[in-house]
């Protein structure tokens, strides 16, 4: 649910990443925060374990620049992948514009991702949403390591909806901010279907 | 996508930010902010220029969702008021309509007692007026007149533009 104010003139998106644990959502974020210049961003929070792992979500306000006048900012969150905080999940895709599925590309945890875009669909159901509707983008992550599956076995897998995709390294920046834009034209698009 | 996104329009923004205004005056505190259940800003008013707005608003929005997730898990609809006490400063966070989310920030010039007090007052306030928003995109949307808006002619080079 995108926050149009007439007043300041902004606009305001959520995009909301997901993915199994340790597929690389932070670790995204944490480069589109290094490579985006100061006044474009907010500070990053991470409300995270002291291993590191997300434990309710990270944040990262970004203001890109203007449309037609209007500031536009993007809210990106990450929600902790682990299984055991579903229910935090759930509140993160509260009011989503546009989602990102992080794959992981190692043949181990194919399941994993599987599990976890089914745990997707179900929680976006839950807040009334259809993944099938929503703005929508895949990264097939960690394309560096060994032992991992071709893109277009993982494509068949996991990518139903045939939405576009980007190979990433999110550790390098590797399609990192193709997959943010990607999701965020669609994201601007489907305003200018509502309003 | 849903169709409550929500609308700010001049008129309304500047009306929430007289109630603001007020309630930071007269509740005595140091800053009152108003975000959206998603955690989007809204308005505020009080020394804001030391705080990080921003981030503030997404997670008081944060905490307000585990909070209700809580609720849920014990059979409550919500809880509708969330207060945390500092060693200075302490902070007061409400619920407005399900919807909004107002949250006050005070020291020792103020008392809880106060707060509460004042909070109400502004929450059926401001309760009001996001309904009269919610009447004028229903109005403006049925008239077509949304759809002449800004976004009819956003294009992809307007979108290429934000991520050079």
């Amino acid at each position: 649910m995108s926050f149009i104010n007439y007043s300041s003139r902004e606009i305001n998106c959520k995009i909301v990443y997901y993915g199994p644990g340790l597929c690389g959502k932070t670790t995204n974020l944490q480069y589109i925060y290094r490579r985006t210049n100061p006044e474009q961003k907010g500070k990053l929070i991470s409300l995270a374990t002291e291993s590191e792992r997300t434990l309710f979500f990270d944040f990262l306000p970004l203001a890109l620049g203007d449309i037609k006048g209007f500031r536009v900012r993007f809210h990106l969150y990450t929600v902790p992948g682990q299984v055991f905080y579903a229910a935090s999940r759930k509140l993160i895709l509260k009011g989503v514009d546009g989602v990102v599925f992080v794959a992981d590309s190692q043949l181990e945890r194919m399941e994993s991702n599987m599990e976890s875009l089914e745990d997707l669909k179900i929680n976006l159901a839950e807040q009334g949403y259809e993944l099938e509707k929503l703005p929508y983008t895949i990264q097939y992550n960690k394309r560096d390591l060994p032992n991992i599956v071709p893109v277009e076995e993982m494509d068949k897998l996991l990518n139903i909806r045939r939405v576009t995709w980007f190979e990433g390294v999110a550790v390098t920046g590797k399609g990192v901010f193709e997959t943010l834009k990607a999701v965020a034209r669609q994201v601007l698009f489907e305003l200018k279907k509502h309003y | 996508m849903s169709d409550s996104n929500l609308v700010m329009y001049e008129e309304e923004f500047r009306k929430i930010d007289a109630e603001l205004q007020k309630l930071h005056q007269q509740s005595n505190a140091k800053v009152v902010f108003l975000v959206d259940k998603n955690g989007q800003l809204i308005a505020s008013a009080g020394e804001t220029h030391d705080i990080d707005t921003t981030s503030l608003a997404s997670l008081t929005a944060g905490n307000i969702a585990a909070t209700g997730g809580i609720a849920r898990l014990l059979g409550e609809k919500e809880f509708t008021i969330l207060f945390h006490e500092g060693e200075k400063d302490n902070i007061h966070i409400s619920l407005i309509g399900q919807r909004i989310i107002l949250v006050v920030i005070f020291d020792s010039r103020s008392s809880l007692g106060l707060v509460r007090l004042r909070v109400k007052k502004t929450s059926d306030a401001i309760g009001k007026i996001f309904n009269e928003i919610t009447q004028k995109v229903e109005k403006d949307k049925g008239e077509g007149k949304l759809e002449e808006s800004i976004f009819a002619e956003i294009s992809d080079e307007d979108i290429d533009n934000l991520f050079r």
